[in-house]
């Protein structure tokens, strides 16, 4: 197609300009501030160019911060999030798309109001149930009269606690437990034909190996996609941790940095140390960017190899 | 080695009923086309000897063990589906191979077993693509051989041919029926194309509205369709047919354009004064200039290289002449045509049943049990 509109051409690109002047100011100021001393940061005006502390900056952040314990409880959240999501989704949707059975839309729609309901909006009630997992189970023994049964027959009062507070799992479960990867599969497995899952039908396969054999093969770009953004939107946590974690050996990156950035608490009243601050989100962003630049190098590969 | 006997099957989604009740006995090693329009019924008839498709009632038994409840993995037959269906993630081998390896076979066998089949069908230089680098012929292929591999009683066609250029589907349809020959399997192979239909079949099945029109070779329902239905779905082009009612001598028909035709009069059923279509295939009215008993108005040309289609009217129904006359008449002459008694199939005016003796309906053997 051939077009001619010049004057478009050159608005559409200040707008784009305009937008990657917005992404990437920010940025720039971060990444100025890590490397400059206390006296530079404090300046006023502030000055823009960067100075040669960065290394100085990131060394102090990190031991002051304990990172080498929170990049890997980080790590541990991300991936068991990730891991979670992918497979817990994939079920989820392979059970609501290629099995008709009297449960499905009921499924389907519990499902679908966890996405109306994400965790910031319910995060009391999860907190109830991260205290003690077998919350409802007991509720359920009390409303049903089994627990008076049980003390009455055995003498044993029912009590049931499994507390995941300061846990990886209680971390990591609430993040999995949500619609958005079970959609993002299911779009993909309404996709595929018919004929296709006729035809491994035919050849045999049950539908644990059709799952494996066929659905997750062909959904490689969706996991790759699905695990990209997981990983970024777990590593980001940073209510769900600060609630559930007080044990400081379970802390996550996203927290720790909330306590570098001065405030009145941290600074105890002293200078705010901005340049550590910042020095520590230049560390804490790598880990996401990388897993951003990795998983798009498989996207586009998993992209050209279209195999129809 | 199968014969699939199909017993009062019916098939209905909620209220709606799409298959009412068939019977239907397939022999073994016979090669039986379903052929009828689209939303007939006959790809849910396959589908259901599939087992991919529950039955509504009614029972089908393949090798005479009844398979309603059987899933489709333990009845014995394999399938070639319309878009080939083939494993888009999945080698060219490893397409072929699968049912193999589902069935736990050792490598060593799978491999030697695919060698053997790909030999078979041509491929044997792709094994390494996917499907996606493949065209429409050797993805058909493919999916033959995914079908081939298990040795399975039976083989179901869905309409394979479909999705090829027309050449190709030529050559498509000597192959399906040279396997066929070959692999002394039972084969059910479901079409619209009545071309296909009539050089693949020994048997052919002509579905309507999810009934049975009428079962039997293509010879017996070129000749003695029964029904008008059947009489205008086979055969190309389509037969001719003409509104009239039987004279009071039962021995012709008086059309409502006019003309008296004298018909066969080895007439059953037909009752002086009874409205009935007749049928006449364009093949089988001949030009002519004298001794004409039915006349033609001559509307246009249609040019077929080894003949010629004279399209015109006769009262307010079209009718077509196939001749290889070269000499073109005018516009709106009328042609004068000489219809051979024998040519003149009656149809009932009300339910569209024939109304001449059919030729019995035992399975056509012969083309199956020669050599190959």
């Amino acid at each position: 197609m051939i077009e001619r509109t010049p004057i478009l051409n050159i608005v559409t690109h200040l707008i784009l300009f305009v937008g990657l002047l917005m992404l990437m100011v920010p940025l720039y100021l971060t990444f100025t501030a890590a490397t400059l001393t206390m006296e530079q940061i404090s300046q006023i005006p502030p000055r823009l160019l960067p100075g040669d502390q960065l290394f100085v900056n990131i060394a102090e952040a990190w031991t002051r911060s304990d990172f080498s314990q929170k990049f890997v409880n980080s790590f541990i959240l991300a991936t068991g999030v990730v891991t979670g999501k992918v497979i817990l989704a994939a079920m989820t949707a392979f059970g609501i798309v290629f099995f008709n059975h009297r449960l499905r839309m009921p499924i389907f729609w519990l499902v679908f109001i966890t996405l109306m309901l994400p965790l910031e909006v319910r995060i009391v009630p999860t907190y109830a149930v991260a205290a003690n997992a077998l919350t409802p189970f007991q509720a359920i023994l009390d409303a049903t009269g089994l627990s008076r049964l049980i003390a009455w027959i055995s003498g044993v009062e029912v009590h049931l606690e499994w507390n995941l507070l300061n846990s990886y799992t209680g971390l990591i479960l609430p993040l999995v437990a949500t619609a958005t990867g079970t959609f993002l599969y299911r779009q993909f497995f309404l996709t595929i034909p018919d004929e296709l899952v006729e035809a491994a039908q035919m050849d045999g396969a049950g539908p644990v190996r059709f799952l494996i054999e066929h659905l997750v093969p062909l959904s490689r770009t969706n996991i790759a996609a699905l695990a990209t953004i997981m990983f970024v939107y777990s590593w980001n946590q940073y209510l769900w941790p600060l609630l559930v974690v007080t044990d400081p050996s379970y802390g996550v990156v996203a927290v720790e940095l909330g306590h570098l950035v001065p405030n009145s608490n941290s600074t105890g009243g002293g200078d705010p140390q901005w340049h550590l601050a910042m020095a520590g989100t230049l560390i804490v962003m790598v880990p996401p960017v990388l897993v951003v630049i990795f998983m798009q190098r498989w996207f586009v590969r998993g992209l050209i190899n279209t195999d129809k | 080695m199968a014969d699939i006997n199909i017993r009062k099957v019916a098939k209905a989604y909620g209220k709606t009923q799409v298959v009412h009740g068939i019977d239907l006995d397939i022999l073994d090693r016979e090669f039986i086309v379903i052929l009828g329009p689209s939303g007939c019924g006959k790809s849910t008839l396959l589908r259901m000897i599939a087992g991919l498709e529950a039955i509504s009632s009614g029972e089908i038994a393949i090798d005479g063990k009844v398979v309603n409840d059987i899933e489709p993995r333990a009845r014995g037959c394999a399938m070639v589906f319309q878009n080939y269906a083939l494993y888009p993630h999945m080698t060219v081998a490893q397409n072929i191979g699968y049912a193999l390896k589902v069935a736990g076979i050792s490598r060593a066998e799978r491999d030697q077993r695919i060698a053997t089949v790909a030999a078979t069908l041509d491929i044997s230089d792709y094994l390494d693509r996917k499907p996606g680098q493949l065209s429409g012929g050797q993805r058909q292929r493919v999916a033959m051989g995914r079908a081939m591999i298990r040795e399975p009683k039976v083989f179901l066609f869905d309409e394979p041919l479909s999705n090829l250029d027309a050449k190709l589907r030529v050559q498509m349809r000597l192959e399906i029926r040279r396997l066929h020959q070959r692999l002394n399997a039972t084969s059910v192979f479901v079409t619209h194309d009545q071309v296909e239909a009539m050089t693949l079949a020994d048997r052919l099945v002509v579905m309507n509205a999810g009934h049975v029109e009428q079962v039997g070779s293509a010879e017996e329902l070129y000749e003695r369709p029964a029904s008008k239905y059947v009489g205008g779905f086979i055969g190309s082009p389509h037969m001719n047919f003409l509104k009239g009612q039987i004279a009071d001598d039962g021995c012709s028909v008086v059309l409502e354009a006019g003309p008296t035709l004298p018909i066969n009069p080895r007439i059953g059923r037909a009752a002086p004064g009874a409205a009935v279509d007749i049928g006449i295939r364009p093949e089988h009215a001949r030009r002519t200039g004298e001794g004409a008993n039915l006349t033609v108005r001559y509307d246009f040309l249609e040019e077929l290289g080894n003949g010629r289609l004279f399209h015109g009217r006769v009262g307010d129904s079209d009718f077509i002449v196939q001749s290889a006359d070269k000499t073109p008449p005018a516009f709106g002459e009328e042609i004068g045509l000489r219809i051979d008694p024998f040519h003149i199939h009656l149809f009932d005016g009300e339910t569209g049943v024939r109304l001449q003796e059919i030729a019995s309906v035992a399975p056509a053997r012969t083309r199956a049990l020669e050599p190959a």
